[in-house]
């Protein structure tokens, strides 16, 4: 008999009853289940992609041309300032989440995270930063001082559109910083029994390592932040040269933050990648402990780079020839990891499905943004490159067509586990191919127009630099991405017409999520698995002979159905925790002190007072039984 | 899939070379055309060819195993369980290394040589960065000028970069630019400027121009010429305005500019058009912010307070921002209002000017030479 | 018979490290504050000395003033110490004692502190005076939030005590507030040494 997952019996009544329904639209708001929390992030980050992509569209139309008309100087500071911002912070910071929530409990043989509440707490808070940044849109306009808010711009700049910018950031970041935490103590406490650290997934290190790269760079811009807020708010001087003060100061703060947030940003897809490749090239993945070795290298070396983001301030040669070498270095672990996975494919039996191609196009457009990377760190020739949109080359090739490509091949992966249909696979691979071609009219271009002249940010061009061709092909390449999206949105909604037929093991894969049926129970495994091998799932379907070749394993079972009559589900009714109201209000008190910081005060006491209730609410609610 | 492979390959090598031979924009750094500039392409281009190498290599690879590696149909039998090799490891992370190192060695003796300070014949300009144009200050010739650098061909310039508004008060010093108000004095309510980057790119690479900091760059031209650049740091809503020109010269031509720019203005002749403009210039709203050496009010030469000076408006080929030619309908245009001309800048007027004003003003300002 | 599994009970689940998660999850949090603090602290160093206009800290400060109330917060975790102590006998209590007391030298502190910043504020130290007025209640500032948030979580200790939710067996909430309540007493010392006592000429 299946086990049965029970949620918590009211015991109190009033305020403090905990919700009971699991199905409609007040148990999305209440859930704690890590498993829903991940399609929250999804569908929510997916939705700011589109308005981002948006964005970028209007972006490429102004510049389409030279002394483009199509926004105005105003307009198109806050447009490409909130592409920025929202690309970074609410489209490719929460699909990592949205893997990590879904993923991490199932990957490691865990029911839940280890703290449920706070992880429906760091979602309702991203919810509701990204919907309070938006908002200013209609309250005065919207963040226009670019995602980096450079002082003393940001804090000269006349009306509240930077106000919106730090508060936002800062609402941001508390939810991450404690999503980091929660994060961290499941991958670390919660792993099933014989999971030893070096039994556990790529996927697994890259997000353990990204939670404390959260957690030891969010502190530091979360300082900066507040310093802008109070330059603006009270007069402060941190970035007041008048005073005394020092703008630099503010570039130090926020990129060394910056640059430990792009390994936040492109880790995880790496850790997708490292899970696509072995199961459709049918072999493990090459050099495992090195491919997380240089998971761990890169985090800790991102931490000793941030000044290369400021070769042209004027910080001097040995600042400039220090941070020149230390970015050379971490180019080696990067690369060391492109090599493993080569060596994956290699003598592999490859299949190119859809999660395959996204996962070859990553390696393949990684490697153009890592290689214009290592030209980055030849300091004087960015002297040349820095604040061009050679820069702008560079990063898009690793965040869009790297790091969005990585999270597209993990959804294709992933998505019959969690809604239990595949997505159609022709559509897919069309999907992937127009991406492919977009992304690179898009971005290769832009390699040639920074270094022919064109600085970054500006809202035109004059004609005299014979700029308008390749900057009228990146326009073109990015309409083409938005085909490619559009496709995908037509997938993914198709697939939902399907039955839920997926088998728990579509792809023959080789970790312990594909164990359990799609979409999985509630409480994920009817049985904690007892962990005896890396990959233990394919172990038990596949023996390795001495010649190294595969025989399958009789009556491992092939993880499509869980052991009938094993006899250990009869009889055992799992609690899992509760639903609660609490963290969803505990969140919606920051916007209202966002709100307040900015107009009224008062309203920042209703915010702290909504914030404390909520946090009473949860202390004192009965825990999960 | 081999001819798809060929015709990716020529169709990136003729954009590469499309690129470098795109028609001269003047603000291309891949045409340096002085030794500053040239110095950082003869680093960029080998490390850039070196890039290319691996880059084919790396993508030949990816490309070859899933060409070569794709399942066939048919085939039941799996792939050889290959879990890693050491040797493979090690040597994959030390031949980068290795490159790398031969990468950084000249890497870092180019960032000392451009860090060194000129000695010899050297020019020195200070560039002062506004919301939205460049100023240029000769303090060895003693010449206060905007939008278009002037310099002569062969020779270093040392250029020393601050912002407006943070105790610069016109007044330059030799190779420094005032970093901060003097000590004592009370912080300055005057809008503090933002930062700008200066990069002419044909001549040298950006430096960052940083309020309260005076940060120094080096360039040099070796032809005669007119060189773009623009500023390269967002300072707000007209940084893409923010441009200007350095023209190189001969040194012949370069003494007979600065001799003219030292020259006082010349009164235009009473009862002329010109004369009612300069007498509105003078006891109007201009002088709070416009310097022309040569004219007084009330027995005191006027001092720039945060704008363009004007003593040689005419000699010059461009204004805001270097953006716009100096013709009398864009004079005009800008003196109606220059909000509508450029969001944000600092040049209000209040009250606005009326025709006849603007007319006298436009008159007065065109017998700048 | 049904049996129930019950998931994340108590602080006695069997976990990978053999650590509690509460516990692993206070280590983390804290040693993401110190990142905080020490941004905090680093701005504070960097801008010593470069304030254009006074007052300056040798203006203001009164180091044995300080030192006194530096001093009550050093006995405050000696009382949070008693107090978990106290709570692991089974000595519900003692502990409300302790912890009350530790709330005090808190309030104390912090009182001692809003006397002190008065004091500068009158003679002349603002926010927007200058760099030393701003680092120095931004850092000082954040620091007696943090005390203060402490302060609230002792309370919220005592209160829940007369609750049952305490006991000999049940009482990590102590534990971690104890780890938070050291935490904060031991930036104090870092922030006390090099904002207070470390002279600087000015």
């Amino acid at each position: 008999m299946a086990s049965v997952s029970v949620p918590g019996d009211a015991v109190r009544g009033g305020l403090l009853r905990r919700p009971r329904s699991t199905v409609g639209f007040w148990s999305w708001v209440t859930t704690v289940d890590h498993k829903r929390i991940g399609i929250l992030y999804g569908v929510t980050a997916f939705l700011f992609f589109l308005v981002g992509g948006i964005e970028a569209l209007f972006i490429r139309l102004q510049l389409a041309q030279p002394d483009g008309r199509i926004l105005s100087p105003s307009t198109y500071n806050e447009f490409f300032t909130m592409h920025g911002l929202t690309m970074i912070f609410l489209v490719v910071m929460p699909l990592s989440a949205a893997f990590f929530n879904y993923l991490i409990p199932l990957m490691i043989g865990a029911r839940d995270v280890a703290f449920p509440r706070l992880n429906a707490f760091s979602y309702w808070l991203f919810l509701f930063a990204g919907l309070f940044i938006y908002s200013s849109f209609a309250l005065g306009g919207a963040p226009n001082g670019g995602w980096f808010g450079y002082a003393p711009l940001s804090t000269v700049e006349p009306g509240h559109n930077m106000l919106f910018y730090s508060t936002g950031l800062l609402m941001a970041g508390i939810a991450s910083t404690v999503s980091a935490v929660n994060l961290a103590v499941t991958i670390i406490n919660m792993r099933a029994p014989g999971m030893t650290m070096f039994r556990m997934p790529v996927f697994i290190w890259m997000a353990l390592v990204v939670q404390f790269l959260l957690a030891f760079s969010l502190p530091i811009i979360t300082v900066g932040l507040f310093e802008a807020l109070f330059d603006r708010r009270f007069g402060t001087h941190f970035f007041d040269p008048a005073a005394g003060g020092d703008p630099v100061l503010w570039q130090h703060l926020f990129w060394l933050f910056g640059h430990p947030e792009v390994y936040i940003l492109i880790l995880p897809a790496m850790g997708i990648v490292s899970e696509i490749l072995p199961v459709f090239a049918r072999k493990p993945l090459f050099g495992y402990q090195f491919v997380v070795f240089s998971g761990i290298a890169i985090g800790f070396i991102g931490f000793g780079v941030w000044a290369h983001h400021m070769f042209a301030t004027g910080l001097g040669p040995v600042a400039n020839t220090a941070f020149g070498i230390s970015t050379m270095i971490i180019a080696i672990p990067t690369g060391v990891k492109i090599f493993n996975w080569l060596g994956t494919i290699w003598r592999g039996d490859i299949r190119f499905t859809t999660p395959m191609l996204f996962a070859l196009g990553f390696i393949a457009q990684f490697v153009v943004g890592g290689l214009s990377g290592v030209t980055h760190a030849v300091v004087p020739a960015d002297y040349q490159q820095t604040d061009t949109y050679y820069i702008v080359a560079h990063f898009h090739y690793v965040l869009f067509a790297g790091a969005i490509f990585g999270l597209f091949g993990g959804m294709y992966y992933w998505w019959p586990k969690i809604f239990g249909r595949i997505l159609n696979e022709r559509v897919g691979k069309i999907q992937f191919w127009i991406m492919a071609v977009g992304a690179n009219l898009t971005f290769g271009p832009m390699h040639i127009l920074g270094l022919e002249g064109m600085p970054r940010r500006i809202q035109t061009y004059t004609p005299a630099l014979g700029l308008g061709m390749w900057n009228l092909v990146a326009t073109i390449g990015a309409f083409t991405i938005a085909v490619g999206v559009l496709i995908f949105i037509v997938n993914a909604v198709a697939s939902f017409r399907r039955p839920k037929d997926a088998p728990a093991d579509p792809w023959d894969a080789r970790t312990l999520e594909w164990t359990i049926p799609s979409p999985p129970p509630p409480h994920n495994f009817d049985e904690i698995p007892v962990v005896h091998a890396l990959d233990d799932f394919w172990h038990r379907k596949y023996a390795e002979t001495e010649e190294g070749t595969l025989v399958p394993v009789p009556a491992g079972g092939s993880g499509t159905e869980p052991p009938a009559g094993s006899g250990h589900g009869s009889g055992h009714a799992i609690h899992m925790p509760s639903p609660s109201y609490y963290p969803a209000v505990a969140a919606l008190g920051f916007p209202l002190i966002g709100y307040g910081v900015i107009f009224h005060w008062w309203m920042a006491v209703v915010g702290a007072v909504v914030v404390l209730a909520g946090l009473y609410g949860w202390a004192l609610e009965p825990s999960a039984e | 899939m081999r001819r798809i492979t060929r015709l990716a390959v020529g169709v990136g090598a003729l954009a590469v070379v499309a690129a470098a031979c795109a028609p001269n924009n003047h603000q291309d750094s891949l045409h340096p055309q002085g030794p500053y500039a040239q110095k950082i392409d003869t680093l960029f281009t080998p490390v850039f060819w070196i890039a290319a190498a691996i880059f084919f290599v790396v993508e030949g690879l990816l490309v070859a195993f899933a060409i070569r590696y794709r399942h066939r149909k048919g085939r039941q039998q799996a792939p050889p369980q290959i879990h890693g090799n050491s040797r493979l490891e090690i040597g994959w992370t030390i031949l980068p290394a290795l490159i790398l190192v031969g990468v950084a060695i000249p890497t870092v003796s180019t960032i000392y040589d451009l860090a060194r300070t000129p000695t010899g014949n050297v020019l020195n300009v200070n560039v002062v960065g506004h919301q939205w144009w460049w100023e240029f200050d000769y303090p060895d010739q003693q010449i206060v000028t905007a939008n278009e650098l002037h310099i002569p061909v062969g020779e270093p310039v040392y250029l020393s970069l601050c912002a407006a508004g943070v105790g610069y008060d016109g007044v330059p010093a030799p190779n420094e630019c005032q970093p901060g108000p003097p000590k004592g004095a009370p912080p300055s309510a005057v809008g503090d400027d933002v930062i700008h980057s200066f990069w002419v790119p044909e001549l040298a690479g950006k430096q960052d121009v940083v309020p309260g900091r005076t940060n120094h760059l080096v360039l040099q031209a070796d032809r005669p010429g007119t060189y773009t650049g623009q500023c390269a740091e967002f300072c707000g809503l007209s940084h893409a305005y923010m441009r200007f020109k350095v023209i190189a010269q001969t040194p012949q031509d370069f003494d007979a500019w600065v001799r003219a720019q030292q020259a006082d203005a010349v009164a235009p002749a009473p009862g002329s058009l010109a004369a009612t403009g300069m007498n509105e210039f003078l006891n109007g709203q201009c002088i709070a912010c416009h310097a022309i050496r040569g004219l007084e009010v009330n027995g005191q030469p006027l001092t720039a307070n945060g704008g363009p000076n004007l003593t040689h408006l005419m000699s010059r080929s461009c204004f805001r921002g270097c953006t716009m030619p100096i013709t009398k309908a864009n004079l005009e245009a800008w003196l109606h209002d220059p909000q509508a001309v450029e969001a944000g800048s600092w040049m209000q007027l209040n009250p606005k000017l009326t025709q006849d004003q603007i007319d006298a003003l436009v008159a007065f300002l065109m017998t700048l030479r | 018979m049904e049996t129930v599994q019950h998931v994340y009970e108590s602080e006695h689940e069997a976990t990978s490290t053999g650590l509690p998660n509460t516990k692993l999850a206070m280590w983390i949090f804290l040693a993401s504050d110190c990142l905080l603090f020490g941004a905090l602290i680093t701005t504070y160093v960097l801008y010593r000395g470069s304030s254009l206009v006074g007052p300056y800290p040798k203006d203001v400060f009164d180091i044995p003033y300080t030192s006194v109330s530096s001093f009550v917060l050093l006995a405050s975790s000696l009382t949070m110490v008693l107090a978990l102590a106290a709570i692991q006998r089974g000595d519900l209590g003692r502990m409300r004692v302790w912890l009350l007391a530790t709330a005090m030298l808190g309030m104390t502190f912090v009182g001692g502190q809003v006397y002190e910043f008065t004091t500068f504020y009158r003679e002349g130290l603002k926010l927007s005076t200058n760099l030393f007025g701003t680092t120095f209640y931004v850092l000082t500032g954040f620091h007696g939030t943090h005390v203060a948030i402490g302060i609230l979580m002792l309370l919220s200790l005592v209160a829940m005590s007369f609750t049952g939710k305490i006991t000999q067996r049940e009482s990590m909430t102590v534990e971690l507030v104890g780890l938070y309540w050291h935490f904060v007493d031991i930036v104090w010392i870092v922030i006390f040494t090099v904002v207070y006592l470390i002279p600087t000429g000015k």
